[in-house]
């Protein structure tokens, strides 16, 4: 198979690799570069367990070759928290409010929930619940989840 | 063997200062950075890529598998088919167990492992799948449980006869086993009966659908150790069963505990774990499998759907006087449903005194199912709840006073020979009669359900150990897996012993060689039993402070009191010494006797009873046949809540699971006998816009027998739902629908009267 | 064991180009929503993929006149994300709007949305009913298509090889007009349509229906312009009674099959009251406007 040069900048750290063109972001960033972060739950798209930001956008890292990110940013959860006791306010509210179970859903939810606010400081119940509709997670039944993200936006609204 | 702590110590007055509060999880910070690793997550060196060929046919005989040009590709380094695996019995545990995970005379259904291959990459390793050839004879299929005890129907396994049938011929079934339970005189009861109603029900397979699929890293070593780092919900139990049919001593076998991305009973046996470590022996190498979704869907397990008959009478002033049911439950390929739960827990939570119930246990072509949250339970209250409510619609009483009339209490006995000891049903159901929601008047267009649940809750095999470390912190070793936070209670628990902050203590998984056996986490059994051999072990590391400071001060043990973290003179005529702190004396340990530790293995009993009650206010659109969920409150004894921001998400997310079965979840088969909805995306769990906030009551009515009156809330989240929700439906519609799931269609026609299909034919 | 290759090229004739080259072998990427679940699932095996994402025309919303044009590679979010657009064709964002979860949207587009040629695609119908055109390109020059003709089957266009939708135009709107879609799926979100059923209509200064269109998806091997349901609405104040016979005009139009998705019975018997409730939506829209 003919590897691709990829060049591309994760959390700020640029990284070059080679990878076979039908492969996937997610595929590389946690098998080639040991990211595992990141979670698969699919594949598909359908879990958004593996949701990473490409150049601002939220997207699911498994639909999205990893040649695409050629020159692209990327950002994971392990770029989320600024330095040792810095957790970002989502990360802080999540283990506060137990937003968490088991926790294989949390970095898509964290990434996805961080892109949200972003765009929306404060967000209905209604919105919340929708922009994560493609988060699936099994454990909580989203009462917490959602809970944590109106904490967190609560929070970085006053400051 | 202890099987109970003789003394659980269990003091309603006791004032607690860790215990009922809501810290962080020490495993929080990893899962919310990324830095937790899950089954999938460790990367080894040299580690090779594992991916399973799986049959396409749903039964056929396996008649060759030529494996030589995959082989021969270069990177491929071992191939493994049946011919690696030990031929155990026809029928025996392992024999059956061996032939799941790795096809033998048979294939039994669609997915079902052929051959497995490592290579030097996941492209790699597919490309040689491609390679391998496999000659099938295909055999006549059976997906339906009710066709499959048909005679003439497909036969599974030749082997098989009928287990508690008497007299039975012989010659080959699907059933494998007919279950007989019965107490009191049901013909007696119904002839007392006012009213009786008597329906039909069914359910589909659902899937546990934890979102992170099976994944674990294998490694043997030269020496022919084995090494398997995997997402288990029981390490033991993989050691044990990968001992059994590799037929290697268990203590050859390392099974280490990764984090779990959750389980739900389906992380309770293995599926590509044993390829994995046949794999590594082959070809000397770390190897690695994590199955697709596909693969999850197509080959682990679901959970049985059912058939079943239901028939309850009541008298006019609300006494349930007899129940009787037959259950129908598919198993799948191979037996192993504990269906006998169900006979064991429908009826349970109301004082009856003649019950009768039928059970069947048929294998079809299909996976062999798995546990799930209450086995077995979950599908079969459904018809129960409907019908308990349709008594207490039809002799208009107000349905929790109904419940409450027939409520079992303290003393009852039960179908399985149990008498209760304190149980919190009547506080539940009161406190449900409380809440806000009940009280609320339905709103127009809307329907109201209401139902109850029961679940034994489970003790059982429980090893763990505590050590006083030299500056006074504390080490737990857990031999049982965490799905959802059961170290951080289980920490609380110690530290609330020692009189110590929580910071102070941190609780590891051990691996299979480093602690004693221990059963799977399953059952609503792990806070309680691993509290209760941690209990154990910090009392006994107390004792021994206590006598490592009687001798510092050159008084009797007797004579020394151990108290909020430190030992202190019994009395005043003691002596006037200061107290010593955990620290001081754990820190003269190596000039004493050593360290400080405490160690306990029990079969632990004394678990006790879990009851819920749910109420669900839901929509139906009656141009559709779509049902919102608008309200929902979930009601449960937890006995104590150890961490009750924990133990509301397990009411919150068992809800929500059985929220997804009752109205979209379900296998759903091609003609020839192969699943056509293997992702999640044909499956349809609930996403986080399908379902509102999730109100919870927590009842506690402690469980004596626990030292902090645990009593366990990972099954009964889920056992009502289905009923509830059902229940609902009727109020909204007028008709109580019997089929689950409960999906658009079949409400669309229900609300038609059958008028959709008809038109179609 | 075919290799594969990716291309990203930056102009529309370098695409039309290795397009050509490769032929049957070639595969374009637009989002690659659906081109990686196939991938991965072994479904197609492409030597050659051309991301067309690189090219500009293909990622542009642009107005003349009222006649709106969105390059065909446009991604769900941007295009959600423009006031203007989305002011102006809320039917086409609703069914945008239903593609996926944010992250597919992130990546999914209209184009791929259509040349997928699924029946259930959601911004399919809308497109339809919009009265929206396809502008190709291919090594034989640019040529136009109605949106209803480009899907000719379940995973078949009638584009040749070579071809690639470039962006779609929209007719300039008349006062008056309005346009919804609505999707019947079992959960709320991250599900795939059993019905969708767009309208769109344009009312005189009276009330009364001068133009309309009403397309159906998942009903039928391909999206439906259903000109009988349309026919119902034209010339009438768009009453209940024209109402209900749009409603069975859609039922009528469906030709569906029994799938896990959805049975014959329930999406003939659904059709009609996704339609009905859609051209409800839209009227409300046309006399507001
Ligand atoms: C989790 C998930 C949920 C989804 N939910 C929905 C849903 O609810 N509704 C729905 O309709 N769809 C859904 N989809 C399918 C998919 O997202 C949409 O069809 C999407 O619009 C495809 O766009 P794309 O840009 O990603 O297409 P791609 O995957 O890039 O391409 C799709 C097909 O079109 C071809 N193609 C792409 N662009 C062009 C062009 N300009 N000219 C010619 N050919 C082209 C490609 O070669 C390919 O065959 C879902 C997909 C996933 C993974
Ligand atoms: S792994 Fe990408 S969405 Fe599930
Ligand atoms: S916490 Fe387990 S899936 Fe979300």
């Amino acid at each position: 198979m003919p590897k691709a040069h990829v060049s591309t900048t994760i959390n700020g750290d640029e990284y070059e690799f080679l990878c076979e063109p039908g492969q996937t972001l997610v595929d590389v960033i946690r098998n080639g570069l040991g990211l595992t972060g990141t979670k698969e739950g699919c594949s598909t798209g359908d879990c958004g367990a593996c949701s990473v930001m490409l150049d601002g956008e939220l997207v699911c890292s498994c639909l999205v070759l990893a040649v695409e990110a050629d020159g692209k940013n990327v950002d994971t959860i392990e770029g989320m928290a600024e330095g040792e006791d810095e957790l970002h306010p989502l990360q802080r509210n999540f283990l506060e409010l137990n937003g968490l179970q088991c926790g294989i859903c949390t970095p898509g939810i964290l990434i996805a929930a961080r892109a949200l606010l972003e765009r929306n400081p404060d967000p209905t119940e209604t919105e919340i619940r929708f922009w994560l509709a493609g988060n699936l997670c099994r454990c909580t039944g989203y009462d917490k989840v959602i809970r944590s993200v109106q904490a967190a936006a609560e929070e970085m609204r006053e400051s | 063997m202890a099987s109970i702590l003789e003394n659980s110590g269990f003091n309603p007055d006791k004032e607690l200062k860790v215990v009922g509060t809501n810290p962080v999880k020490q495993d929080g910070p990893d899962k919310v950075t990324g830095r937790a690793k899950f089954g999938a997550d460790l990367i080894l060196p040299g580690m090779l890529f594992g991916k399973i060929l799986r049959s396409p046919h749903p039964h056929a005989i396996l008649k060759s598998i030529d494996t030589s040009k995959a082989e021969a590709l270069p990177g491929v380094k071992a191939v493994v088919t049946r011919d690696d695996f030990p031929e155990l019995p026809l029928g025996s545990p392992g024999g059956d167990l061996s032939r799941n995970i790795m096809a033998r005379e048979k294939v039994f259904y669609d997915g079902h492992p052929v051959a497995a291959v490592a290579a030097t990459s996941e492209p790699v390793a597919k490309r040689a799948l491609k390679l391998i050839e496999v000659e099938y004879e295909t055999l006549p299929h059976v997906i339906d449980p009710v066709e499959a005890m048909q005679p003439g129907a497909p036969i599974l396994h030749d082997h098989l006869r009928t287990k508690g049938v008497e007299g039975a011929e012989d010659s080959p079934t699907n059933v494998v086993e007919r279950l007989d339970l019965a107490m009191g005189d049901v013909e007696a009861g119904f002839a007392e009966a006012d009213v009786i109603v008597e329906r039909e029900y069914d359910s589909k397979p659902m899937h546990q659908g934890y979102i992170e699929p099976q994944g674990c890293v294998a490694n043997c070593n030269e020496d022919d150790q084995i090494e398997l780092w995997c997402c288990t919900q029981g390490t033991h139990v993989f050691r044990d069963r990968l001992a059994d049919i590799l037929r290697l001593d268990s203590s050859r076998i390392k099974v280490m505990q990764s984090e779990m991305g959750g389980g739900f009973g389906g992380k309770t046996g293995f599926y590509g774990e044993p390829l994995a470590v046949v794999l590594s022996k082959k070809a000397r190498r770390p190897v690695k499998i994590v199955l697709t979704r596909n693969e999850v869907f197509r080959c682990t397990g679901p959970v049985s759907g059912t058939r079943s008959r239901i028939k309850m009478g009541c008298t006019n002033d609300g006494k349930i006087v007899a129940a009787e049911a037959e259950l129908i439950f598919q198993t799948g390929a191979f037996t192993g449903s504990m269906f006998f739960n169900a006979p064991h827990a429908m009826f349970t939570r109301y004082a009856l005194d003649n019950i009768k119930t039928t059970a069947w246990e048929v294998v079809s072509n299909r996976p062999k199912v798995n546990a799930f949250r209450a086995p077995c339970v979950p599908q079969i209250v459904f018809g129960v709840e409907g019908i308990v409510t349709e008594l207490a619609n039809k002799i208009g009483m107000d349905e929790i006073d109904f419940r409450l009339k027939n409520a079992a209490t303290e003393g009852y006995t039960t179908l399985y020979g149990a008498t209760f000891g304190p149980i919190g049903f009547v506080e539940t159901l009161e406190a449900a009669k409380k809440t806000d929601h009940y009280n609320a008047p339905v709103k127009p267009g809307e329907g109201r359900g209401l139902a109850a649940g029961f679940w034994f809750n489970r003790g059982g095999d429980t090893t763990g150990s505590l050590t006083i470390t030299p500056d006074g912190s504390v080490n737990i070793m857990l031999g049982t897996s965490d799905v959802a936070g059961s170290r951080v209670s289980i920490s609380m628990m110690a530290a609330e012993e020692l009189g110590v902050p929580l910071e102070k203590v941190r609780a590891n998984f051990a691996d299979t060689s480093a602690i004693g056996n221990n059963r799977v986490t399953a059952g609503s059994r792990t806070t309680f039993s691993s509290g209760m051999v941690i209990v154990d072990g910090a009392r006994q590391a107390i004792d021994k402070m206590v006598a490592r400071a009687a001798e510092i001060w050159g008084v009797s043990p007797e004579e020394v009191t151990f108290e909020d973290g430190h030992c202190r003179p019994a009395s005043a005529n003691v002596g006037d010494f200061e107290p010593l702190s955990i620290k001081d004396i754990a820190s003269r340990t190596s000039v004493s006797h050593g360290a400080i530790a405490g160690h306990s293995e029990m079969n632990v009993t004394g678990e006790g009873p879990g009851f819920g009650v749910h109420i669900v206010d839901l929509k139906v659109d009656r141009g559709t046949g779509r049902v919102d969920v608008t309200r929902y409150t979930v009601i449960e004894d937890a006995g104590k809540a150890i961490h009750p921001l924990q133990v509301e998400g397990q009411y919150q997310g068992g809800a929500v699971q059985g929220v997804g079965w009752a109205l979209n979840e379900e296998y759903i088969y091609r003609e020839d006998g192969t699943l056509d909805n293997p992702s999640f995306l044909d499956y349809r769990m609930p996403v986080a816009s399908d379902v509102p906030m999730i109100d919870t009551v927590i009842v506690e009515v402690p469980n004596p027998n626990h030292p902090y009156g645990l009593r366990g809330v990972g099954e009964v989240p889920v056992v009502p739902t289905l009923a509830a929700i059902g229940n609902a439906i009727g109020d909204a519609i007028g008709i109580r629908p019997q089929s689950l799931p409960m999906s658009p269609p079949k409400l669309l026609e229900l609300m038609d009267g059958g008028e959709t299909k008809a038109a179609a034919e | 064991m075919t290799e594969l290759n990716y291309a990203a090229p930056d102009s529309l004739d370098a695409a039309v180009g290795m397009l050509a080259d490769a032929g049957a072998g070639a595969r374009i990427l637009a989002g690659g929503t659906d081109v990686l679940v196939l991938l991965h699932g072994d479904l197609i095996e492409p030597e050659l993929i051309v991301d067309i994402k690189n090219i500009p025309e293909l990622t542009d919303i642009s107005v003349e006149d009222g006649a709106w044009k969105i390059g065909a590679a446009t991604s769900g979010m941007k295009l959600m994300g423009h006031e203007g657009f989305a002011a102006a064709w809320p039917g086409v964002i609703e069914g945008v709007a239903l593609i996926g979860s944010i992250q597919v949207k992130g990546r999914a587009s209209v184009g791929g949305n259509l040349c997928n040629a699924s029946p259930a695609a959601d911004s399919v119908p809308p497109l339809i009913a919009a009265g929206a055109v396809a502008n190709i390109a291919g090594p034989g020059g640019r040529r136009d298509l109605p949106v209803e003709d480009v899907v000719t089957g379940p995973g078949q266009t009638a584009l040749e090889a070579g071809e690639m939708v470039v962006s779609f135009t929209f007719p300039k709107r008349p006062p008056h007009s309005g346009d919804c879609y609505l999707r019947l799926t079992p959960r709320t979100e991250m599900d795939i349509a059993v019905v969708g059923a767009a309208v769109n209509v344009t009312l005189d200064d009276g009330g009364t229906c001068t133009a309309a269109r009403v397309s159906l998806g998942a009903v039928a091997p391909t999206p439906l312009l259903v000109e009988d349901a349309a026919a119902a609405l034209i010339g009438t104040p768009a009453d209940d009674a024209a109402l209900v016979a749009l409603s069975e005009a859609a039922s009528a139009a469906c030709d569906p099959i029994d799938d896990k998705r959805g049975t014959i019975a329930y999406r003939i018997k659904t059709a009609g009251v996704m339609a009905r409730r859609a051209a409800e939506t839209a009227l409300e829209r046309a006399r507001r406007n």
